[in-house]
């Protein structure tokens, strides 16, 4: 069979196939960026807070996940999470099944990864606003909140975009080893169709340049945001 | 300030218990929880024949995994200066591979380039016997770590070419002004400023692809990844992935503290 | 977090609840084990442990739903609660036995290597050579312990041995008769063949379920006494393959 009717969409081609692995990839990223973005806020407001306790507890959050391999992280969720979760429901509802499919697993996953990068990310940002900012937040009468909100977010995301741009494509990639526990994502469904259509080249080659594709796409995503909030900066 | 002042001064106030310090104690408290836990997991679950099995093939995992990241590695600190080169070069052609070759290594995932070399290129069977390459790419150990040496040349490459980039102009105009070659001035001047700014970014790349390279166990390497993977599928027991984490975390950060004591010496005539 | 908590918990209770009332079934397979369960292009799980699983839901009278899933988090899988029983050609081992209890064998199987038909092969004299074999499979632990001088090299699924075998980056690949068979009769295998006698005999292959389900278990050796008794068992068996696999 040639290279175009295994790509095909139908029942004998492989691009419907892959076409849903694309659509698992991206919802997956999708789902895990806000998850990811909040974890990563509140781990760095943690670790930017005067109080030494707090510090600290941000400050070993960050190691575990940093230092764990993403597909380690991965299969601690998948199966640990289940078992453990089990277990503790299991005390109070005696028979109750505890679903964490492989997408939420994914989820939560990637998203403690990104969350313990990008909280370093908001760290540095967080350094880059001056104190007045605050003072000046609180000498209009704002509570410590309303500061936060109103005077350092917007600020804070302008000076962190780069840094979750980079962040976001990292997160793109990791969605890929999510094929390793069964989620049916572009590399996957490649896969497969290279196992049973023994054209291991052409399914793996297609799916490094959707990965690629989506990179670009990404890449000028993120520039048109950045362009749009004003302070463009050059690329790192 | 003399011992006297210090004596005068009142002491602290009690630190009050404001939110932040009873949200602190309490996640810290959880941590430790966590901490207990897994301690208590690992004694109740303690199993010596699983660990007389196992532990063995854990540390050859281990050792695996680290003769696969420092090949692969330093392969690919070789392959980065051409490639660095490239993109700092004047020439459009050069300058555009360079740029090329770096955006698709590092805009796809490290494991769908594993897979492309392993399974891919074991379909070209024939041409590449034909060529004598096929006693290379028909084990998993150097398909992964041609991979790998590949992916890290990029991620390198671009290391490399921030810190010589961050070396200001000047520099290389003095190195001129005392008639040094290009070169020359790049050996002597530049390169010893760019790699104290480069060292920070190698220690994470390293870091990076100490947990990139768990991959290699799913094309059959068994690295320590890959050891983990054979001991759960036949004990089914949670623990020899728990065990495998702390290795792990073990690993990555006595790195990152070696790191940050290299580079505590070598700025130490910087002040910062 | 404390919101997604919540979330969790209380989708657990909802589907402990749906269990409880929903009589579907749920069966885990891999799909990656031709020709007894893989997908087609077109997504469809087919094959002889899938027509079982059918035949046995018709014959209890149940709705069968299927679940795929990789083969080293079947069991794990199974425990959580992902599905209900695994038809998924699983052999009944006593390491498995501490962890799942097992329905009656629904069929019988052998060890056998295959390897490339122009090779020289001697099952006795494997120092030195590479063995293919599935991660988690007992093909994988009877090659560890009984060929130790071999590099054998595990895969996460049986297609990925075959492809590695064809290309010539493995000896030979040891893994289920039938498994084998159903590879080295379709054009795919044609580079190989058997090679020597079944290295070990008499595994038996049954459904898993999760411990203490012993209704469960029940239903099941009664719906495959009925279709070994009515002819729909050796209409599949024909379908696959030549020979009767289910033994005894």
């Amino acid at each position: 069979m040639d290279a175009l009717a295994l790509l095909s969409f139908g029942p004998t081609g492989w691009g419907d196939e892959i076409a849903w692995g694309v659509l698992v990839t991206v919802s997956l990223a999708l789902a895990t960026l806000p998850f990811g973005l909040a974890l990563g806020f509140l781990v760095a407001l943690a670790k930017q807070s005067p109080e030494p306790s707090l510090r600290a507890a941000g400050q070993i959050y960050t190691t575990i996940f940093r230092g764990l391999p993403e597909l380690l992280t991965l299969f601690l969720v998948y199966f640990g999470v289940q078992i453990g979760l089990q277990r503790i429901v299991r005390l109070v509802i005696p028979d109750a099944a505890i679903e964490v499919n492989s997408f939420v697993a994914g989820m939560i996953a990637l998203g403690v990864v990104f969350s313990s990068y990008a909280s370093e990310v908001f760290l540095s940002a967080f350094k880059a606003i001056p104190r007045g900012q605050y003072e000046g937040g609180h000498a209009l009468g704002l509570t410590d909140a309303q500061t936060m909100r109103l005077v350092i977010l917007p600020q804070l995301l302008r000076v962190a975009l780069p840094g979750l741009g980079n962040l976001w494509l990292i997160l793109v990639k990791d969605t890929a080893l999510v094929s390793a526990i069964g989620l049916s994502d572009i590399l996957r469904q490649a896969g497969i169709a290279a196992r049973v259509s023994r054209e291991q080249f052409l399914f793996f080659g297609v799916a490094i340049l959707i990965y690629l594709a989506l990179a670009v796409i990404s890449s000028a995503g993120i520039s048109a945001i950045e362009r749009r909030v004003g302070r463009a900066r050059p690329a790192r | 300030m003399t011992a006297e002042a210090l004596a005068q001064r009142p002491p602290a106030p009690p630190r009050p218990w404001t939110r932040a310090r009873i949200a602190g104690w309490v996640l810290l408290g959880l941590w430790a929880a966590a901490g207990l836990g897994l301690a208590l997991f690992l004694v109740a679950s303690w199993n010596p024949e699983l660990f007389s099995q196992y532990a063995p093939r854990y540390l050859s995992g281990l050792w695996v995994t680290i003769q696969l990241v420092a090949i692969s590695v330093a392969v690919g600190a070789l392959l980065s200066i051409p490639i660095a080169y490239a993109r700092l070069s004047r020439n459009r052609v050069l300058s555009w591979l360079g740029y090329a070759y770096v955006y698709v290594f590092r805009g796809t995932p490290l494991l769908a380039q594993t897979f492309l070399i392993y399974y891919g290129f074991g379909s070209f069977r024939p041409q590449l016997e034909a060529v004598g390459l096929w006693s290379f790419f028909r084990e998993a150990w150097s398909c992964a770590l041609f991979a790998f040496s590949l992916n890290t040349a990029a991620y390198q490459a671009e290391i490399l070419r921030g810190a010589i980039q961050s070396v200001p102009r000047g520099q290389w105009e003095g190195a001129a002004a005392l008639g040094l070659h290009r070169l020359q001035a790049l050996r002597l001047v530049v390169l010893p400023q760019a790699l104290v700014v480069a060292l920070r970014p190698y220690g994470n790349e390293l870091i990076l692809m100490i947990k990139g390279s768990a991959i290699v166990a799913i094309i059959t390497v068994y690295d320590l990844m890959g050891e983990t993977r054979r001991a759960y599928s036949r004990s089914f027991d949670f623990q020899t992935y728990l065990w495998a984490a702390l290795l792990y975390l073990a690993l990555v950060e006595s790195l990152r503290h070696a790191v940050d004591w290299i580079e505590r010496r070598i700025t130490r005539h910087l002040v910062r | 977090m404390r919101k997604l908590l919540l979330a969790l918990l209380a989708s657990a209770s909802l589907t402990g609840l749906a269990q409880a009332q929903d009589t579907t079934l749920k069966i885990g397979t891999e799909g990656a084990y031709p020709p007894f369960n893989n997908l087609t292009a077109s997504g469809q799980l087919e094959g002889f442990d899938v027509e079982i699983a059918r035949a046995l839901c018709d014959e209890m009278k149940t709705k069968c739903e299927f679940v795929t899933q990789d083969w080293d988090g079947m069991i794990p899988a199974l425990q959580a609660g992902k599905f209900d029983a695994i038809v998924a050609s699983m052999s009944i081992t006593p390491e498995r036995q501490q962890q799942v209890d097992f329905s009656d064998p629904y069929y019988v199987n052998s060890l056998t290597f295959v390897a490339p038909k122009d090779a020289a092969f001697d099952a006795k004299a494997q120092d030195g050579k590479s063995i293919g074999v599935q991660q988690g499979t007992i093909a994988a632990s009877f090659a560890e312990s009984n060929y130790k001088g071999a590099d054998v090299k595990a895969y996460p699924t049986q297609l990925e041995a075959w492809a590695d075998l064809e290309n010539g980056r493995i000896d030979s690949v040891l893994a289920d008769f039938g498994v084998q068979y159903g590879w080295i009769s379709s054009p795919d295998g044609a580079c190989c063949e058997f090679k020597g006698d079944p290295v070990s005999r008499d595994d038996k292959i049954g459904i898993a379920i999760r411990k203490g389900d012993t209704a469960l278990a029940g239903r099941l050796n009664e719906a495959i006494k009925a279709i070994r008794a009515n002819g729909k068992y050796a209409e599949i068996n024909k379908k696959y393959f030549p020979f009767d696999i289910f033994g005894q």
